[in-house]
């Protein structure tokens, strides 16, 4: 992740990999009668594909706005965004809805699971969205809960799931469709430690490859170390960018190697 | 998407079970007191219809309704039957007496006398009895529940015999007609007969019913009998109307059962449509996330519609089905509300009443999640 501005590199020197995310002086004003409330005030960003990049900063400071305009469902008022070279801000509400079928996964702070669907059937939504057939759409996400250790809960609803075990299906979920890009909005907040680590692997694991990119809001420090990049925001701005000294793959060992990587390798931009 | 629409729908009982008996409910409240309010027209015009023979009923002009009675005079019968394209005009005559009984209780009764020769205007159903034992010296039918006011406790039985204006009349049969407005018993003897059993006076007839000839309709011939009588005559359909209308124009019924009509709609559209409303506001967040997900506008649209048109059928059927078992039970066991039913148009119109209100909210109320708001979507 980059930010251009006159202090710092542009974002074309710091990302060798084709970029995921490039977000080029966004602005955004919510307007409600005659009050207009600015959010964001240019905002620069890019993420390499292939990369994990988190936002952090105080409530309110415009995180959860900016990857809304990233992720399609919010358009700025002004400025450029740039999903794997699609250029998203002008795409009808019908084509960011499209978009975000096939291209975009969503993890949510509180999981957002359907009560009434079971583990397996939450995440096979998108896939039953994008018109597979049912039974299709549950056996791909039934395998790729077994591949994040949730092969016996399959037919358990959420209230009869932790909520570590909640969170995975919401990463299966966000994950079946394989999308390029994945959208966390304070993933490990509701989650203890240990398991709030757990989470991060897996994602690192199974959502990270050089075509596909992770964007995390978060506030919880604790898995900072998980993160290629950590842009700092405050009052709907970039502050400075750090990097982690992370190897660019995939896999468990990643997380392995962000934890011995951990405050050795980041730099602000 | 329409299987995850009713597992959401469904998987929580208890929203569920809500739904349904909220429309259910309203159902009940919208068809039952419609269905009454009916059922109280139609018996103010009971025994107009019950006269399935004639086409033409003729009156005295002033007479506003059926049981508003000015007499004719007996010459009436002769000078209608000479007006052509009459076919036939009998003598029909409508009273009140007070029924004694020695074994049985003090009645008010309606008396019907129909013509001597050809019966008719005679009731459609006999129950127990034969029509042709009315042709039988000082004889009556009674309908069922003229029975049971009088001798409450009794098993119906021919034979029975009361007085009428201090004359003995023997009942000889039993039949069903439709409740008249204020429910009493109505009792049908032959015209002869029927003036031995009130007071006395110079004119006795209170309509002259007509058959249209082949090729003359009703209408036409109506305006014949005025222009050369100087009568009023009404087809069957408009003496009916006129009764009912009279009722309405002239009675607090249409104003204060209008109102209490009003108070169900409104009470059950609320109790449906807030139950709905609120079974989509507290889905907000799912919709909202399934909105993020990628699911269209239009497919959450139908989403919410599959839902209401679900509980909507289910709870509309629950709904007009207990409305048809009250009118079911009560038409057998509760002599003041025999003739009561459950119209199939009021039934129709339940149904597009409730569907309406459920579809028009389940519209209103997922407008918050057909325009995306991040904090929905993010935060709930």
């Amino acid at each position: 992740m980059s930010q251009a501005s006159q202090t710092s590199p542009t974002a074309a020197t710091l990302a060798a990999a084709p970029v995921a995310i490039e977000c080029r002086a966004i602005t955004k004003e919510f307007v409600n009668g005659d009050m207009v409330t600015p959010v964001l005030h240019g905002v620069d960003l890019e993420l390499p594909a292939g990369e994990m990049g988190f936002l952090v900063g105080p409530s309110g400071c415009g995180k959860t706005t900016l990857i809304s305009i990233i992720a399609g469902i919010l358009t700025p008022t002004s400025g450029e965004v740039t999903v794997f070279g699609r250029d998203i801000q002008h795409l009808s509400a019908g084509q960011k809805t499209r978009f975000r079928r096939e291209n975009v996964g969503f993890i949510f702070q509180q999981y957002n699971l359907l009560p009434a669907l079971s583990a397996v059937e939450n995440a096979a939504i998108p896939l039953i969205a994008a018109g597979r057939p049912y039974r299709e759409a549950t056996a791909a996400a039934a395998e790729l809960l077994s591949r994040l250790d949730m092969g016996d809960h399959l037919k358990k609803q959420p209230r009869q799931l932790s909520g570590g075990q909640q969170q995975r299906v919401a990463v299966a979920r966000a994950l079946v469709h394989q999308p390029k890009l994945v959208v966390c909005d304070e993933p490990t907040a509701a989650l203890d430690a240990h398991t709030g680590h757990r989470v991060l692997e897996l994602l690192r694991a199974i959502a990270i490859s050089p075509d596909r990119a992770v964007i995390v809001v978060t506030h919880d420090n604790r898995i900072f170390e998980f993160a290629d990049r950590i842009a700092h925001m405050d009052d709907g701005r970039i502050l400075d960018i750090e990097r982690n000294g992370h190897q660019r793959n995939s896999g468990a060992s990643a997380a392995t190697q962000a934890a011995t990587t951990r405050h050795g390798g980041s730099h602000h931009v | 998407m329409n299987r995850i629409a009713l597992q959401m729908l469904l998987g929580d009982r208890a929203k569920y079970l809500g739904l349904i008996f909220g429309i259910m409910f309203a159902t009940l409240l919208i068809s039952q007191q419609t269905s009454i309010f009916v059922g109280i027209l139609v018996r103010t015009a009971g025994q107009i219809l019950d006269v399935y023979e004639a086409d033409i009923w003729v009156m005295d002009p002033r007479v506003k309704f059926f049981e508003e009675i000015e007499p004719l005079p007996d010459t009436a019968v002769s000078r209608v039957r000479g007006v052509p394209g009459v076919k036939w005009g009998v003598p029909f005559f409508r009273g009140q007496v007070v029924a004694r009984s020695t074994d049985g209780m003090l009645q008010q009764i309606m008396l019907l006398g129909i013509d001597d020769a050809t019966l008719t205007g005679a009731p459609r159903k006999m129950i127990m009895g034969n029509l042709d034992d009315l042709r039988r010296p000082d004889s009556v039918i009674m309908d069922r529940d003229g029975f049971n006011f009088i001798w409450p406790d009794e098993e119906m039985k021919l034979g029975k015999v009361i007085e009428l204006n201090d004359r003995r009349a023997e009942i000889v049969g039993f039949c069903e007609t439709t409740p008249p407005f204020v429910t009493t018993p109505v009792v049908y003897s032959r015209y002869s007969n029927a003036m031995k059993y009130v007071p006395p006076r110079s004119k006795q007839l209170s309509y002259v019913l007509v058959k249209a000839s082949d090729g003359q309709t009703p209408e036409e011939l109506c305006k014949k009998i005025t222009a050369q009588t100087g009568f009023a005559a009404y087809t069957w359909r408009q003496w009916a109307w006129k009764t009912v209308g009279y009722i309405l124009a002239r009675t607090g019924i249409p104003i204060n059962f209008g109102i209490t009509i009003a108070l169900g709609f409104i009470v059950g559209s609320a109790i449906a449509g807030q139950t709905f409303y609120l079974f989509v506001v507290e889905n907000l967040k799912q919709y909202g996330a399934l909105k993020a997900i990628g699911v269209s506008n239009g497919r959450i649209l139908l989403m919410v519609l599959l839902q209401a048109l679900v509980v909507g059928v289910i709870g509309y059927s629950l709904g007009i089905g207990l409305a048809a078992m009250f009118f079911e039970f009560t038409g057998k066991n509760v002599p003041a509300l025999r003739g009561f039913f459950l119209p199939w148009e009021v039934a129709a119109g339940a149904f597009v009443a409730i569907m309406t209100i459920v579809l028009l909210v389940s519209v209103f109320s997922v407008r918050k999640v057909l325009v995306v708001d991040p904090a929905i979507v993010f935060r709930g």
